[in-house]
């Protein structure tokens, strides 16, 4: 087999993949670097922010302060130093981006304008309307193009990473065009798929989010870290989970019980709309236990009431609220307030790594939702997500390339094989496979329920071990699958086949990693143990691949300046 | 009550198998909710496993999933079956562009025609990073902002008379994505622009026909783009002839 020989290979086109390619490409005009992404890069899930991302940009506003209202956020779970570089580094990365071209929605006198935003204790959130990250990935995109030693492998799905002597020396990736594999070598390979929201029935995620990269670092013997920490955004539309944006609480709007009341003055009075993610949605969830939800088809909801807001403002600041809305809806958000429910939108764990991105595999790095740097915690604040992948991808990006400039080429030979190794795999596994009893889409229905069912807002030791053992009868199940397209041409169902196999991979991560926190922290939330316990459990998980399931192994957090505290709002 | 269904016609290419296009009929349950997306879904997850289609976001946004709709450039995510229930939908890959696979098409072509109009910030001079952002107002932005918004869906190639005739024509989003540079106060590439657009295969191709606007989910009017691209290059050449030393090139 023919190896393709680069310095550096991204795993991913979203806003941390190509943010990486050009810090790589600016470190040197000696590098080839290649993009590697299952779509087009402008297909890539950052698409789909709305919100903005924050940073400490204002005269009101320090880095310190970010810093503090991240900490809190995290429910003190997130690595101090990670967040202190983050929030230095933030500011920086939203101006480089202007300097891109970011259509940044401004102040009258021409600055970046910023924006409210749940957790943060000053107006921090730059934005393009609600069509931030649209706008952040093609500004990125377009600004890539210009960048000859960017090499695209546009529609390639990569299957393993080929780990020789040591170190992560390159990947297999199958060409969707003709379903050729392809051995991909490299000093320094870098992984910015995503997030997995799609192991979850009710999601905001695209059908791309699979948690890829999180299942090739798993496989290769780097642990997933705090994997128990799912963040369910507060206001999904029912039915089809598509966002509402958290600007538009940001922005003024109410949500609103069938009492017609604000209830969030029962749980968070201080912050009310504005308070985190994690304690607005289990707010909403104890409205729909108590009966003061509304009835739908698609499940009880609130009301997110923007109406007072006036059609002017809605119309400038949020006019994808209003379009998504009344596609999908059939609701004019200036007359009518729109339903929603709390739906999962965010992964805060994932491939475990230093704060410049590298894993504990030599060669390896990983960067955005893909990575647990860990700047998030146990939740991650709105609008730090669009900027995290901007930080750390192109710290990872100038730390690969420092890295490749010093590295050998990786001898082609051994990984050849490992790649036609992998080819066999695929080919009788799934192209070749004759027989199977079981079709890719009830699988994936079942464990998407079972994970909403076990691990969704609300544990218990119950409810995780019935997943734990519901997940593992999955994974046997998807061992007889059969395959109804053995094409070559862009075969999707094979990519779904493989797909399914990385989301059940991490989703066995997820479970168990909840099943071993026996407390409560930002988004974990145990019926069974109510209270944060941070002489037990004021760590890190990581959960190591092993052929019976995942062994987990506790790391000390980083603390700097901030002694964790009561979380009070 | 028995179960309301419709009837999907889909038209297949599987060159593996047999070489010219062809369609496969579905029947599937019909609700008012459902998009022809969701149709599609329907099909892959429980009739044909085989049937191959590109989508992602499902809201709209991330371009994957235009499809020829009743032989009209649609969105399937954003498109509702009740548009057209009880009558049967046609759904094909869209016009204009190579099939791969089903309802796959090449994209190859477009990527190289979006890379040729140089779409991103052109200064002559950057700069120190210190001196922080390039200011730019409300209104400078509005000159820009309708022609930024361009998901690179492709339906505006689909539905372009002059891109069926002349495959190497840049198209309307291309052109609009130039513009939407060209016309941010932060650029300084216009001439360098100008160059690649203002070329027989660029915006002396198209004839007005306006069918891209007309068909563009995002209202990034492209027809309007490529008039005022006309109109920018002609003033620009008769200042250059008029002004030696003063018109823009």
């Amino acid at each position: 087999m023919e190896t393709l020989q680069h310095d550096i290979v991204i795993v991913g086109g979203g806003a941390a993949g190509l943010r990486a390619a050009i810090a790589a490409a600016q470190a040197s005009d000696a590098l080839s670097i290649a993009l590697v992404s299952k779509v087009y890069p402008m297909r890539s899930h950052t698409v789909s922010a709305e919100g903005g991302a924050g940073a400490a940009l204002g005269p009101d506003d320090s880095p310190d302060l970010h810093a503090f209202d991240t900490i809190r956020g995290s429910d003190y779970l997130a690595d101090q130093d990670a967040v202190e570089a983050f929030v230095a580094e933030a500011p920086g990365e939203i101006v480089q981006l202007e300097r891109w071209g970011c259509p940044w929605s401004r102040e009258p006198d021409g600055r970046i304008a910023v924006r409210a935003f749940g957790g943060m204790s000053v107006n921090r959130t730059a934005f393009a309307a609600d069509k931030t990250g649209f706008h952040l990935l093609h500004t990125l995109f377009q600004t890539s193009l210009q960048f000859d030693r960017i090499t695209r492998y546009d529609e390639f799905f990569v299957t393993k990473l080929l780990v020789e002597d040591g170190r992560c020396a390159g990947l297999a990736a199958i060409d969707l065009r003709d379903s050729e594999v392809r051995c991909i070598a490299a000093k320094a390979v870098i992984l910015c798929t995503g997030g997995l929201g799609r192991i979850f029935a009710f999601t905001t995620n695209g059908s791309i989010c699979t948690g890829d990269g999180m299942a090739l670092a798993y496989r290769a013997g780097v642990p997933l870290k705090d994997m128990e920490f799912v963040q369910y955004h507060p206001t999904g539309l029912p039915g089809t989970g598509i966002l509402m944006t958290e600007a538009s609480r940001g922005e003024g709007g109410y949500l609103i019980n069938n009492q017609g009341r604000r209830f969030l003055e029962g749980y968070i009075p201080g912050k009310m709309e504005l308070g985190p993610r994690d304690i607005l949605s289990r707010a909403i969830m104890q409205e729909i236990e108590k009966g003061h939800a509304f009835q739908g088809p698609y499940g009880e909801y609130v009301h997110l009431d923007i109406r007072h807001l006036g059609e002017r403002t809605i119309d400038e600041k949020l006019p994808f609220v209003r379009e998504l809305a009344e596609k999908f809806v059939g609701i004019d958000p200036v007359h009518e307030p729109i339903p929603v429910r709390p739906v999962v939108h965010y992964m805060m764990g994932g491939v475990d790594t230093d704060a410049m991105g590298k894993t504990r595999l030599e060669g390896l790095y990983a960067a955005g939702e893909t990575a647990c740097v860990s700047m998030n915690g146990a939740n991650r604040l709105g609008s730090n997500s669009l900027t995290e992948c901007l930080v750390f991808g192109a710290r990872v990006g100038l730390q690969a390339a420092r890295d490749a400039l010093e590295a050998a080429v990786p001898a082609a030979n051994p990984l050849a094989q490992l790649a036609e190794e992998e080819e066999q795999r695929l080919l009788s596994s799934y192209l070749d496979k004759r027989g199977g009893g079981e079709r890719i889409a009830p699988i994936r229905t079942d464990l998407q329920r079972t994970m909403e069912r076990g691990a969704g807002v609300y544990r218990t030791e119950e409810s995780l071990k019935e997943a734990v053992e519901e997940v593992r009868g999955l994974a046997e199940r998807f061992r007889d699958v059969a395959m109804d397209d053995r094409d070559r041409a862009f075969n999707t169902e094979l990519v779904s086949a493989l797909e399914l196999g990385n989301m059940l991979d991490v989703a066995e991560t997820v479970v168990v990693s909840a099943l071993e926190r026996r407390e409560s922290r930002g988004s974990h939330t145990r019926r069974d143990h109510a209270e944060r316990d941070d002489e037990h459990y004021l760590k890190h998980g990581l959960a190591f691949a092993r052929p019976e399931g995942p062994r987990m192994e506790y790391a000390d957090v980083s603390i700097t300046r901030w002694p964790p505290a009561e979380r009070k709002y | 009550m028995a179960e309301r269904t419709i009837s999907l016609k889909v038209a297949r290419y599987r060159p593996e198998h047999r070489p010219d296009q062809y369609f496969d009929e579905f029947d599937i349950p019909y609700r008012e909710d459902m998009v022809i997306l969701d149709a599609l879904n329907h099909i892959k997850d429980e009739l044909d496993g085989s049937l191959s289609y590109r989508w992602s976001c499902r809201m709209g946004v991330c371009g994957s999933c235009g499809m020829m709709v009743n032989y009209k450039p649609r969105l399937t995510c954003s498109t509702f079956l009740r548009e057209f229930y009880p009558k049967p939908i046609v759904v094909e890959p869209l016009e204009n562009f190579p099939v791969v696979r089903d309802l796959v098409v090449d994209m190859t072509s477009f990527m190289q025609k979006l890379q040729s109009v140089k779409p991103w910030i052109i200064r002559h001079v950057d700069p120190p990073m210190e001196a922080g952002e390039y200011l730019q107002t409300p209104a400078e932005v509005e000159q820009y902002k309708g022609f930024s918004m361009c998901i690179n869906c492709m339906l505006c190639y689909a539905a372009c008379p002059v891109v069926g005739r002349d495959p190497d024509f840049l198209g309307p989003a291309v052109i609009a994505l130039a513009h939407r540079y060209n016309m941010d106060s932060r650029d300084q590439g216009e001439a360098e622009r100008q160059r690649a657009i203002a070329v027989d295969w660029g915006i002396w191709d198209c004839t007005f026909i306006g069918e891209c606007s007309v068909v563009c989910p995002k209202d990034v009017d492209p027809a309007a783009a490529i008039q005022r691209e006309k109109v920018a290059k002609t003033t620009n050449t008769m200042l250059s002839m008029l002004l030696p030393f003063g018109g823009h090139e």
